[in-house]
């Protein structure tokens, strides 16, 4: 890579380590039993002392769990600061949709490549980006992401190989696609994943990336986030034949899963990026999963394209993190206090990054021409 | 104020020392092309028909015999495809040039190129880069209609973000690609499809050109021809006819549409008093009226005439010769021009 170093700096004493998160690809140290005065391997403070099994898959789904519950208060915090009137712009909230995002991208290395949508921050975060230079980036600051030039359809950090949010639909099929390109003619194993939401199948280009990437063997992974409304409308009404039929067109190998349930997420993604990595090429997958804001902060009257009853529905037999929750709990591998206390933290540190996002400077007059060429 | 690399030759023998041979402008952007892929691994073309054909125009002919098709690579009909596979490999550290066959299908791969890669360093705040080029033609009279004919080189000149390079001789299609592969920016590189047999002077040892320098492609006093690619040996002709009626014509190159020598354009026409832009891309909303506006602007107090513009006519380009002629600002255009501006008629 011969890109310079981001320049925002990272708080001092915030609650988010530098260079965010603990990357979900870098697993807790196996075969050591946890210990009860040690940290716990997957870094999570817990106010009791109550100890479950703590194998490596169960710090795994921990890890998970906290980066879903991360991604939902963001949202609901943006949302927040979007109804306040202290956000400017457009935001497109991922809420419902977290398990996708996270379930692959725990089955990524750091120097993995994604690509992002305009409803991005759920990948972002999951590949690893800061909460506070996210928040600092969404309200214009100059120690966001891309120093308040992109704003929240733009986020890019290629520190954790996020080639960047986009914000033409289906734009950045064509980015993910050369990433991976770029992989094999380098001779890295570098995997990239495409995140598009199903109102990209509209779009020709992602066709003509996936024949290509079929054709020559790319190691790229399209995931098509199928949150059932092409922005106000129903798929139903834009989409002919099934959405896998595409990939099988082209000789691509595909999986329809059920994008609520992480672990059936991350089973799939975990297998279709370690034959990618091993040069067998792309992979689809389309993740059914539901939106539960509307396409933007400001679509709030949605009755004229979808229900209430559908929306309390998925939020309240679908939830992604309820349903991984009541899995860790009833297999035993957590209690409700611990997950209680995930949410505590993640609440925390949403709240710290959007103190940070909010106090922090604009971007000095002189940036307005800064960085249009290189 | 004379550019850095000018030279006085019509085809565009370079001022410099060393060794020269004569060589075609196809000739000479294949030996840019092969040159950099030698350099830099990280070189790589991709396009339709670019292995084994050599494309159409067999410019690139012999590149896969050496460079294999792992770097020389034959790509489906797919435009927008390959332009945004482009972007996102020189994202990642390669170094893509993508060949667009004929300007007129840059309308297929237009959000690629101004969406995505002339936006990705400023909007990720300077952190990502595309140094790719995409290399495509302009140019009509080839008897090929509306959508092999157009000069769309405006189109692109219009996106911050984006260079853009046209040269016009096959010293500068050498120097300028090798420069723009070279640029850690997306760079676009318009070939005129009519001159790629053109000869002309070629140094034999390693060269680039600076973007952003035009060429004094012949000084004069009279009245100064800006020109642009195919337009430049249209007004090289004119200039010899206007030096046989006693007006000395200066003909000036800008090269680069962005980045833009405006300095030198703006001297000569304070030198000369006079100016005409001569551009084959559409007259309406086009190049001439950006360089016209800006030579005004800059040599306003220093002018006897209005600065004119004489560029493609506003029409789809047509396919029988007798119309398609029409079309394009031919010397006998200029001439005319020149001599009502400098009250000779």
């Amino acid at each position: 890579m011969q890109q310079t170093q981001p320049g925002g700096p990272v708080p001092p004493g915030g609650p988010v380590p530098p260079g965010g998160p603990v990357p979900p690809n870098v697993p807790p140290s196996p075969n050591v039993p946890p210990s009860p005065s040690a940290s716990p391997p997957d870094g999570l403070e817990r106010p009791n002392a109550t100890v479950v099994s703590h194998s490596a898959e169960t710090a795994r789904w921990l890890q998970c769990y906290r980066q879903m519950a991360q991604i939902r208060y963001f949202e609901d915090q943006v949302d927040d600061l979007y109804n306040t009137a202290r956000m400017p712009g457009l935001a497109h909230l991922y809420s419902g949709e977290e398990a996708i995002a996270v379930g692959v991208c725990a089955a990524l290395r750091r120097d993995d490549f994604i690509t992002s949508t305009h409803r991005g921050h759920g990948h972002c975060l999951a590949k690893g980006a800061s909460i506070d230079r996210m928040f600092a980036e969404l309200l214009g600051k100059a120690s966001g992401y891309c120093k308040g030039k992109g704003g929240s359809m733009h986020i890019a950090d290629q520190e954790t190989g996020n080639l960047g949010a986009n914000a033409i639909v289906g734009g950045s099929a064509g980015i993910a696609t050369g990433a991976a390109f770029s992989s094999k003619m380098r001779g890295t194993d570098q995997v990239a994943v495409c995140f598009f939401g199903e109102g990209a199948l509209g779009q020709g280009m992602l066709y003509e990336v996936m024949n290509m990437a079929a054709l020559w063997k790319l190691p790229i992974l399209y995931v098509c986030e199928n949150n059932l409304y092409n922005e106000y409308t129903s798929y139903a009404e834009t989409t002919a034949g099934t959405i896998a039929a595409r990939a099988t067109a082209f000789g691509i190998p595909s999986a329809v899963i059920d994008g609520q349930d992480i672990r059936a997420v991350y089973a799939t993604a975990e297998q279709m990026v370690a034959q990618a990595r091993a040069g067998q090429g792309p992979a689809f997958i389309q993740a059914n999963t539901y939106r539960y804001y509307g396409h933007h902060v400001g679509d709030i009257a949605r009755t004229y394209y979808r229900s209430k009853e559908e929306e309390t529905f998925w939020r309240t037999q679908r939830d992604p993190i309820a349903l991984l929750g009541d899995w860790l709990v009833s297999t035993g591998q957590a209690d409700a206090a611990q997950l209680e206390a995930i949410h505590a933290t993640a609440r925390a540190e949403v709240q710290a990054g959007v103190e940070f996002g909010l106090n922090a400077p604009f971007p000095e007059i002189s940036e307005v021409t800064q960085d249009v060429y290189a | 104020m004379p550019s850095v690399a000018s030279n006085q030759a019509t085809t565009g023998a370079p001022a410099q020392d060393g060794q020269l041979r004569e060589m075609t402008m196809g000739q000479a952007i294949r030996e840019a092309l092969a040159e950099e892929l030698r350099r830099d691994p990280l070189v790589f073309i991709m396009g339709e028909d670019v292995a084994e054909a050599g494309t159409p125009f067999k410019v690139l002919s012999g590149l896969v015999e050496e460079f294999g098709p792992q770097r020389i690579i034959d790509s489906p009909i797919s435009e927008a495809g390959i332009s945004g596979l482009g972007v996102g490999a020189a994202m990642t550290g390669m170094r893509p040039v993508i060949d667009i066959m004929f300007g007129d299908f840059l309308g297929l791969a237009m959000d690629q190129i101004v969406n995505q890669a002339a936006k990705v360093h400023y909007m990720s705040g300077g952190k990502l880069r595309v140094p790719l080029v995409i290399r495509t033609t302009l140019g009509a009279t080839r008897r090929t209609a509306a959508q092999h004919s157009q000069s769309l080189h405006a189109w692109v000149s219009h996106i911050p973000g984006l260079k853009v390079a046209l040269p016009s001789t096959p010293y500068d299609a050498k120097g300028l690609l090798k420069t723009a592969i070279r640029d850690e920016n997306p760079v676009v590189f318009f070939e005129d499809k009519m001159m790629y047999t053109l000869k002309g002077q070629v140094p034999v040892d390693d060269y680039t050109i600076p973007f952003g320098v035009a060429d004094i492609k012949r000084v004069g006093s009279d009245i100064t021809l800006v020109a642009t690619s195919s337009m430049v040996q249209i007004a090289l002709a004119a200039a010899e006819q206007l030096q046989t009626l006693g007006i000395s014509a200066e003909v000036i190159d800008p090269r680069t549409t962005f980045p833009l020598d405006a300095q030198t354009l703006i001297a000569s026409a304070m030198k000369t008093s006079r100016a005409i832009v001569i551009d084959e891309g559409y007259e309406q909303y086009g190049v001439t009226a950006e360089l016209a506006a800006i030579i005004a602007d800059g040599a306003f107090y220093h002018l006897d005439a209005p600065v004119k513009r004489l560029g493609a006519m506003n029409v789809p380009v047509p396919f029988s010769p007798v119309l398609e002629d029409q079309t394009v600002p031919t010397p006998p255009a200029v001439v005319a021009l020149a001599k009502t501006l400098c009250g000779r008629v």
